[in-house]
């Protein structure tokens, strides 16, 4: 299968991006400036990343599918605003994760972001669930710009006015040119930021203009350092079939209402392990020194056995320090443990710690 | 007189009398990322050619760092451990990674001058 490009390859060309095939596209990993530097530059300003490789999914649709989003997400849909967006999962009957998504309520039907890996098997899946009873659109025709760091705010602000009205977690549609774009304030480094679904004909144009008030685009390289600092969820790494949402320590994206009424997939699984607990969790870990433990490094406890694996494991640029997530056995899950981790073959003492490892700095409370 | 000469693993060594200072190209850098994490043999310890004595790790990914020729190292440059990111910013030059008393000069025949390393370089990236 020939590598796909998003609308924005030829500007990324021009400003000198590494590209790399993630999920069938082909897409910067970095720019000029090198990881560190687009890590830090995002956090102290603002950013900007091509994330048009993400699924769109448009589903139409009142309160008919409302209900039956119900029986799939554990969200309470039913109270969710229009132009407010959840975080949630979409999974199999024995709640293993098939991919972790965005919905956003909009004014005749849903918008669901989804991970490039997986969007072709979520649409299959959830076409299958709804039985075809609602006009669904995987839109292709569509751009995704993300905006991040403290900047994003006034420079976006200056080319879409009334951007900074909006609270994390919630969205509108607003103009540009002449066309209708979907913004949220939204997205996947800890920073205050938006993320922008706009026609591909435009994507360029609106890129460019950001780029002129400051912003630079930053790759997949520092993307992936940043939401590691945040302590989200990469799905592949510390999400998949075979782990849970409550495994992955998601369980406040999980609405309790639901949960107490069940009937939504997987629900029997999650009720299970939110009353006994589960056996394995997903914990933030903290290398003492600067030794990197990267994915699939083993973790031991102090007594030498074998407690879990790391997910994700990198550099932290704005931590100034390794930092790693994983899974470990729940005994060993508390803040403090001191655990051991094989690199080449040595083992290198590590503490499970909190997450983030960076403090996010999302904006809850702009107007209403 | 000292002559640099370069391996295909994208190390330099410049040679002075019995000793060789080795360290990684600016070209390695480059294909590395920003470096932020290194680890160097031990002082005292036997490296063989083409043997792996040390590991530089960037945000994405670790690398083995190969000796050249066999020796034994008597001394490293703990600079490069404390802030690896000197790595990229002088790579040829103070971020030099350990010295070799070299056992047998006859190894760097084998490697390459500057000129050949450069279109080996760009051959390798291309």
């Amino acid at each position: 299968m020939e590598t796909k490009k998003t609308s924005l390859y030829k500007l990324h060309q021009d400003c000198n991006a590494k590209f790399v095939e993630f999920a069938g596209y082909q897409m910067p990993i970095q720019y000029t400036d090198g990881i560190v530097e687009e890590h830090k530059f995002t956090r102290m300003h603002s950013g900007i990343f091509d994330v048009s490789h993400m699924g769109q999914l448009f589903i139409d649709g009142g309160n008919d599918l409302t209900e039956d989003l119900e029986k799939i997400f554990p969200l309470d849909l039913k109270n969710l605003k229009i132009n407010h967006s959840k975080y949630s999962f979409l999974m199999n009957d024995e709640a293993g994760i098939y991919d972790d998504l965005i919905v956003t309520k909009l004014d005749k039907g849903y918008l669901i972001i989804l991970n490039a890996a997986c969007k072709e098997n979520d649409f299959k899946i959830l076409k299958k669930l709804l039985n075809g009873k609602f006009e669904m659109r995987l839109d292709e025709k569509r751009s995704l710009i993300a905006i991040q760091g403290p900047k994003s705010v006034n420079i976006l602000n200056d080319i879409i006015q009334g951007v900074e009205d909006l609270n994390f977690m919630s969205g509108n549609w607003f103009m540009f040119q002449d066309q209708k774009v979907y913004i949220t304030r939204s997205g996947y480094t800890g920073e205050d930021g938006f993320e922008v679904s706009i026609t591909n004909e435009l994507s360029e144009k609106l890129t460019k203009q950001l780029i002129d008030k400051g912003a630079k685009l930053i790759g997949l390289g520092a993307r992936d350092t940043l939401r590691l600092e945040a302590g989200l969820c990469l799905y592949g790494h510390e999400l998949d079939k075979n782990k849970t949402p409550v495994e992955a320590n998601l369980k406040w994206a999980i609405s309790k209402d639901r949960v107490s009424k069940g009937n939504f997939i997987g629900s029997d699984i999650i009720t299970k392990q939110l009353n006994d607990g589960v056996s394995k969790i997903r914990v933030g870990i903290k290398p003492e020194g600067r030794i990197i433990a990267r994915e699939k490094t083993k973790i031991f406890n102090q007594s030498d056995l074998h407690i879990g694996e790391i997910t994700s494991g990198t550099f932290g640029p704005s931590v100034n320090g390794p930092v790693a997530m994983g899974y470990v056995e729940n005994e060993f899950s508390k803040k403090d443990t001191k655990i051991f981790l094989e690199v080449r073959g040595k083992k290198y003492p590590a503490s499970i710690c909190g997450l983030p490892f960076y403090k996010k700095s999302y904006v809850k409370g702009v107007n209403k | 007189m000292s002559e640099v000469k370069y391996s295909k693993e994208h190390e330099w060594i410049k040679l002075e009398g019995e000793v060789a200072t080795i360290g990684i190209t600016k070209h390695a850098t480059e294909m590395l990322g920003d470096i932020v994490f290194t680890e160097l043999p031990e002082k005292g310890a036997n490296v063989e050619k083409d043997g792996t004595a040390g590991v530089v790790e960037s945000t994405k990914a670790a690398s083995d760092v190969y000796t050249p020729v066999s020796g034994e190292v008597v001394d490293i440059n703990q600079s490069i451990v404390d802030d690896p990111s000197k790595i990229n910013q002088d790579p040829e030059n103070s971020a030099w990674f350990f010295k070799l008393k070299i056992k047998d000069k006859s190894e760097m025949d084998s490697l390459m001058n500057k000129e050949d390393y450069d279109k080996f370089a760009k051959e390798s990236s291309s």
